[in-house]
């Protein structure tokens, strides 16, 4: 099958210079532009992974401390959110068996990260949380909020750590680099099972630490070819597809017992 | 080469598949088993979710049972009546065992009851298997003719009610065992992916005394439906049928049967039960280890909109 597939969803952003004159006030605040070039992206059977690149810009970018290093951009790549079934296996006279279990509401499939800097130098703790920004600040709505606590913390942990050892949540610290003063581009990891459906980039701006903007676009990402189909029409037409599955089956005994015909 | 399956969502090597398929039809060739019950556990091994390992080897098995019917009814050893009975119980069972399928699946119990099922069965006839080969290996090797099991005896089976007349089996049954067998084969074939060839034949030989010949080609017939019921069930409630998996397994099985087939020929009787003994013996132990060695991972996820 086809290598991996890079890919890259150019954004092609006006830059302020055009669209200045809108505001002429002297305090100008900043902003913060994403664009997706194109709104969907196709992967193919073979895919294997691949780096998605977003390019953004700052608006009204102070020019003083953009050259001190002081504006940080968080991009994120959200994938659309599912409930999950997170299960503790014991030990059972011996065999190990699911017990536990903890259900969580609208998680999403996959969550990759690309920072400026580490995030831990970007700003408080606190502000992640209320942002609900980064993999490990992501809020886990448990479907029982009746559990004790320590528990949903348990599983949310465990729910945390087996996204990431399956690739789907990533980050990528150094992953947003500064082109020029205005410019960004952010490298976002598309794991190999990346799940499909519409993703949601986001792109934070701090500066000194303090949240200043957010901006967002929508992904969707599909995948092609062959196998593609059948996917869907086994989810589809469910019906036809199994008697598709039977009739294929029927077909290549017979024609293996004509092929092969020993008596 | 690599292929992505897409209702698995993992990529695998075809090469790896055609032979397993291959491998398996070997062997189903030589012992005249359907193989689901190698397929399934292999596939497993191979990574592939347990539940849509058995849904494809419900559909893997419908392929190599028609080439079998097909020379059955060639050789016109094969019970149409008995079959019919023992489809209709099948029906009844194996929609019992969707059904249980997709409740343990919701419970996320579902991989370690596949697990349990093979291991005590495969255990079980496996064992028995081995002990019975041996002690036919030992009375050849001492030179006493071997004791064939003898037929005609009547036990209590045959003293239950709704007799029914089986001609081509020339028997004279009370249909509750048969459609009792046939549902049994039936809930065993949508939980495990098997065509339960394995069970149905000593079943039907030991339990219901019809007569050798026509055991194999009529236990086929009732695979190939029980098995298309199966798939299609599969299909439509849990979409965990894979056919680009299916179809590889498939074209490896039918070719390599021949060659089995061909094998078995040069092996005696005792020798070929003795060697299929051990690797029923082998797959359930391989199983068994599974369950009682600790996991990597204790935490696994599963999406929760399930059916």
């Amino acid at each position: 099958m086809a290598g991996p597939k890079a890919l890259a969803a150019a954004i092609l952003l006006s830059l302020l210079a055009a669209a200045a004159p809108a505001k002429a006030q002297t305090p100008l605040t900043e902003g913060i532009q994403i664009g997706l070039s194109t709104d969907n992206v196709s992967i193919t059977a073979g895919f294997s992974g691949a780096d998605l690149t977003i390019f953004g810009s700052l608006e009204n970018p102070d020019p003083l401390v953009a050259r001190q290093g002081r504006y940080d951009v968080i991009v994120v790549l959200e994938g659309p959110p599912k409930p999950v079934v997170v299960r503790r296996k014991d030990r059972v006279l011996g065999v190990w068996v699911n017990l536990d279990s903890e259900t969580f509401e609208n998680v999403p499939v996959s969550y990759s990260v690309a920072t400026t800097r580490p995030l831990q130098d970007i700003t408080e703790p606190n502000s992640y949380k209320q942002l609900s920004l980064g993999a490990s600040n992501l809020y886990m709505q448990p479907a029982d909020a009746g559990d004790s606590p320590a528990t949903i913390e348990e599983f949310t942990a465990a729910l945390r750590e087996r996204k990431g050892a399956a690739g789907l949540y990533s980050e990528n610290v150094g992953g947003v680099q500064f082109l020029s003063q205005n410019l960004f581009r952010a490298t976002v990891r598309l794991a190999p099972n990346v799940p499909v459906g519409t993703h949601k980039a986001r792109a934070f701006l701090f500066k000194s630490g303090l949240f200043i903007k957010e901006s967002s676009a929508q992904l969707e990402i599909r995948k092609s070819g062959f196998e593609q189909s059948i996917f869907r029409v086994a989810h589809d037409y469910s019906f036809l597809y199994g008697v598709f599955a039977i009739s294929l089956a029927m077909l290549t005994g017979w024609l293996g017992r004509l092929i092969f015909r020993k008596d | 080469m690599g292929i992505y399956l897409p209702i698995a969502e993992i990529s695998v090597n075809v090469f790896v598949l055609l032979a397993m398929g291959a491998a398996v039809g070997f062997l189903s060739g030589m012992f005249g088993v359907g193989g689901g019950f190698l397929i399934t556990p292999l596939l497993i091994f191979y990574n592939i979710p347990p539940a849509i390992a058995v849904a494809t080897g419900a559909n893997q098995v419908i392929a190599s049972s028609v080439s079998g019917v097909l020379s059955h009814m060639k050789r016109g050893t094969l019970d149409f009546k008995l079959g019919g009975v023992l489809l209709a119980g099948g029906i009844i069972g194996s929609t019992a065992g969707i059904y249980v399928f997709a409740f343990l699946r919701r419970l996320g119990q579902l991989d370690l009851f596949i697990s349990l099922l093979y291991v005590v069965l495969l255990g079980t006839v496996g064992g028995l298997m081995l002990v019975e080969s041996i002690n036919a290996l030992r009375a050849t090797r001492s030179g006493a003719a071997p004791v064939l099991k003898k037929s005609g005896q009547h036990n209590w089976i045959h003293r239950l009610p709704l007799k029914m007349r089986f001609r081509a089996s020339k028997l004279f049954v009370s249909v509750i065992p048969v459609l009792g067998l046939g549902a049994g084969i039936g809930f065993l074939s949508s939980i495990m992916g098997v065509g339960g060839g394995f069970i149905m034949v000593p079943a039907l030989i030991y339990l219901l005394k019809v007569p050798t010949n026509v055991v194999i080609g009529t236990s086929l017939f009732q695979i190939i439906f029980t098995s298309a019921y199966t798939t299609l069930v599969h299909a439509t409630t849990n979409q965990t049928v894979d056919v680009v998996l299916a179809f590889l397994l498939m074209a490896g099985g039918v070719a390599g049967a021949q060659y089995g087939a061909k094998a078995g020929q040069r092996l005696r009787g005792e020798q070929l039960r003795a060697l299929l003994a051990l690797l029923v013996l082998a797959v359930a132990i391989r199983l068994a280890i599974d369950l009682f060695v600790t996991p990597p991972n204790l935490y696994s996820l599963s999406s929760a909109g399930l059916n």
